[in-house]
């Protein structure tokens, strides 16, 4: 009342409104360091022991690290993840995208049509893991099948070395590429239609207007869905363990299966703690990659 | 990964007086479990009135039928039943973090021999049972293992003579093969392993899409598909030294045979194959042959899923140059070294193996039971349909069976690392050069685990 009455009051009256915010961030604070600080730091701590569980754990500083970095597994590992991780966020962005301007348009059943492309998004990963487990069958598989009918020869798929991560990449496309539609769609509804009349009375191709009006337009709309399906395909696991389990051989064993492997499989806390803090790393400098990327593209003429 | 928990065969109403012989064929029973099986005298069942136990199950259909007759138990005894029933995967990683914790949530637990045996001996886990087996007012006199298959037996006592759990259910591999495959090029059924890479020779016809060979390529599920080849030959896992002998001449030989059926006599893609693959390859009538575990009968007798009824040949695994060996995996019961209540647990283990509910797993096609009588028992039911000869291969299989995987703790590495080796193989690599390359990477971690 009093901070109504006086003119002077106002700036002690906010300075004490400011203390009293103070206490309501403790629930907060004492989440987010329950939940995210201490078992962050907790997981570093872990990673300087040579600990498998069942067993004492000794004090070994550096060497988990030192013995990752020697590792030729693990190397492998990040290749693979890097490898799967471009392919499965930039065809399912160029496919979304495509998918987008297609339904972007005016046409009969365009909504029954644009429920039925969403659909795989709503599907859980480990039942459509199963479901293309048993059609990348080489054998028994509808896919090998539909190839011999154009007269294609059958494939390997998931079952050779070579192919298995572009197999897997294919299904993460299936999965996602619908969400990645779902977001471009929402850029080109907010889109203003005065730059296309006057680049049309201007006399621009239907591709001048895409390349030039467009795609600078729908820009940050794609930076956001790339950002959310690097953050999808760098910490895919479940799809790759149903089908592949990391093979054939190691072939398709990215970070995260090398991880669950010595956590949950070999019970080595301490290397898998290790395999963590370098994982976390990783994700740490792309993130910082995206949100630079993001910000010049706010500015820069694509 | 659950790779052991697979369905397996009625067997009909046919006369099995073959079961009884090949029972008392299967020799004598580890010297610990003699006495035990002698106790007699009157026992009481409601000693332990009005307590409660926890029991940790593996979901599988052997632990569907157990927790289906608990009421049972709880009958007979008086003894409450709580049961947890988890998958395979989970099942394990709960039992290491629960022990770790050294207040586990469960008196009983189910173990696999193959995975947890070392793990849990070399951590005292589990409770010697000993004791117990040699108190006459807590051992039932029916239990009697003489009735026990010997290989599931050695699984369950200790290299010191500890005996930690009690066997429950086998599965030793076996050749299944396709007769009408096999008679079309009149090729018989191999006896040695040289006649079973003739016959893979012969019989695989890539033009008509059938294999003269399938089993498992994946790695880590693909180990004990080399172990059958590696026993054969006369090859062990570790010396008294501790050293790995999986580098030696009979491993490399092994891996040479083992490369040739799969990487050359397989079908396409085979590196990728689990049983799974296998088994659906083999059902439609593709594959000469397929080496995996007894528990296949079912589907391959099921007109709705297969197209061989009738044709499937259950074949004891052919005779290497040094023995005649099927690898054995085993699952058992035991009882958490930290339970207050290991009297009831001990009753509940009793119970669990007796010959009502081991005949029950056999009628229900849930598994291949350690005791010998289930299988003359379950003859009398009438819904018993798995076909003779595989009730002969089975028992004619334990009699020669050893343990497919070797008795360490970390064992998931090894076959994770001998895995990636023999998946490498199938894609042409050089079985000496992989098998040298797995042991250097896996003797540390063998090394780090029994000194731990």
């Amino acid at each position: 009342m009093s901070a109504r009455s006086t003119p002077a009051a106002p700036s002690a009256f906010f300075a004490r409104r400011r203390r009293n915010y103070r206490r309501f961030i403790i629930p907060a604070l004492v989440v987010v360091g329950a939940v995210i600080i201490f078992p962050w730091l907790f997981t570093v701590w872990m990673s300087a022991f040579d600990w498998k569980i069942g067993s004492v754990a000794h004090f070994v500083g550096f060497d988990n690290y030192v013995n990752l970095a020697t590792n030729q597994r693990f190397i492998e590992s990040i290749g693979h993840t890097f490898y799967f991780t471009v392919l499965a966020v930039v065809v399912p962005l160029v496919l979304g995208t495509i998918a987008a301007l297609i339904f972007h348009r005016e046409f009969r059943w365009r909504g029954v049509l644009r429920a039925v492309f969403t659909m795989p998004m709503m599907a859980t990963p480990v039942a459509i893991a199963l479901v293309w487990t048993m059609m990348f069958h080489p054998q028994q598989g509808v896919l090998n099948y539909l190839l011999s009918l154009v007269g294609l020869p059958p494939s390997l798929w998931v079952y050779s070395p070579t192919l298995v991560i572009p197999s897997l990449v294919l299904v993460e496309i299936w999965h996602w590429t619908p969400l990645v539609m779902l977001i471009v769609l929402g850029g080109l509804a907010a889109l203003p239609t005065e730059p296309y009349e006057s680049a049309r009375l201007d006399g621009a191709t239907e591709w001048q207007l895409f390349r030039f009006i467009t795609l600078p337009l729908i820009a940050p709309f794609l930076i956001v869905a790339a950002v959310i399906r690097t953050i999808d395909a760098v910490k895919a696991f479940d799809t790759i363990y149903v089908i592949s389990q990391g093979g054939p051989g190691t072939a398709s064993e990215t970070i995260n299966l090398y991880l669950y492997l010595q956590a949950f499989a070999f019970y080595n806390v301490g290397n898998a703690s290790a395999v963590v803090v370098v994982f976390f790393g990783i994700i740490l400098a792309l993130a910082l990659l995206l949100l630079h990327v993001r910000q010049r593209a706010q500015w820069a003429v694509l | 990964m659950t790779d052991f928990d697979r369905h397996t065969s009625r067997i009909s109403r046919r006369k099995l007086l073959q079961a009884g012989a090949a029972a008392a064929a299967l020799g004598t029973i580890p010297g610990p479990l003699q006495r035990a099986a002698q106790a007699q005298g009157a026992f009481d069942w409601k000693k332990f009135k009005g307590e409660k136990i926890e029991v940790l199950l593996v979901k599988s259909p052997r632990g569907d039928i157990l927790t289906k007759y608990h009421k049972e138990f709880e009958d007979l005894t008086g003894i409450a039943v709580g049961s947890e029933m988890i998958p395979e995967q989970q099942q394990r990683q709960k039992a290491v973090i629960e022990f770790n914790s050294g207040n586990p949530s469960f008196d009983v637990i189910a173990i696999s021999y193959h995975v947890q045996k070392r793990q849990f001996a070399k951590n005292n886990w589990l409770a010697d049972l000993r004791p117990m087996m040699n108190d006459k007012a807590l051992t039932d006199p029916n239990l009697d293992f003489n009735d026990f298959a010997k290989g599931g037996l050695n699984y369950a006592v200790e290299p010191d003579g500890r005996v930690n759990s009690v066997p429950f259910n086998l599965d030793p591999w076996v050749v299944y093969y396709n007769k009408e495959i096999f008679g079309a090029k009149s090729v018989a059924y191999p006896k040695t392993f040289a006649e079973m890479l003739d016959a893979a020779a012969k019989l695989n016809d890539p033009s008509k899409g059938v294999a003269g060979f399938v089993g498992r390529g994946l790695k880590n599920a693909n180990v004990p598909v080399w172990t059958s080849f590696l026993l054969g030959y006369g090859g062990g896992f570790i010396d008294a030294n501790g050293k790995l002998m999986t580098d030696r001449p009979e491993a490399i030989e092994a891996g040479k045979m083992y490369q040739a059926l799969l990487g050359k006599y397989g079908p396409q893609g085979v590196a990728g194959f689990n049983w799974n693959e296998s088994q659906s390859l083999f059902l439609q009538g593709k594959a000469a042959m397929w080496l995996d575990g007894i528990g296949f009968a079912q589907p391959l007798e099921d007109p709705a899923k297969s197209r061989i009824v009738g044709k499937v040949g259950y074949g004891v695994m052919p005779a290497g140059p040094k023995q005649r060996v099927s690898a054995l995996f085993a699952d058992g019961e035991g009882i958490s070294t930290y339970s207050k209540k290991k009297g009831p647990a001990w009753f509940y283990l009793q119970w669990a193996s007796n010959k009502e509910n081991q005949t029950r797993i056999l009628q229900a096609a849930a598994g291949a039971p350690v005791r010998n009588s289930a299988y003359a028992m379950a003859q009398k039911s009438s819904d018993f349909k798995a076909p003779k000869e595989w009730v002969e291969c089975m028992l004619a299989s334990a009699a020669i069976a050893q343990p497919g995987l070797p008795i360490i703790a970390p064992v998931t590495e090894f076959r994770d690392v001998f895995g990636i080796a023999l998946t490498n193989m199938i894609n042409g690599a050089d079985p000496a050069a992989e098998l040298k390359k797995a042991t250097a990477d896996f003797q540390p971690v063998l090394d780090k685990s029994e000194k731990a």
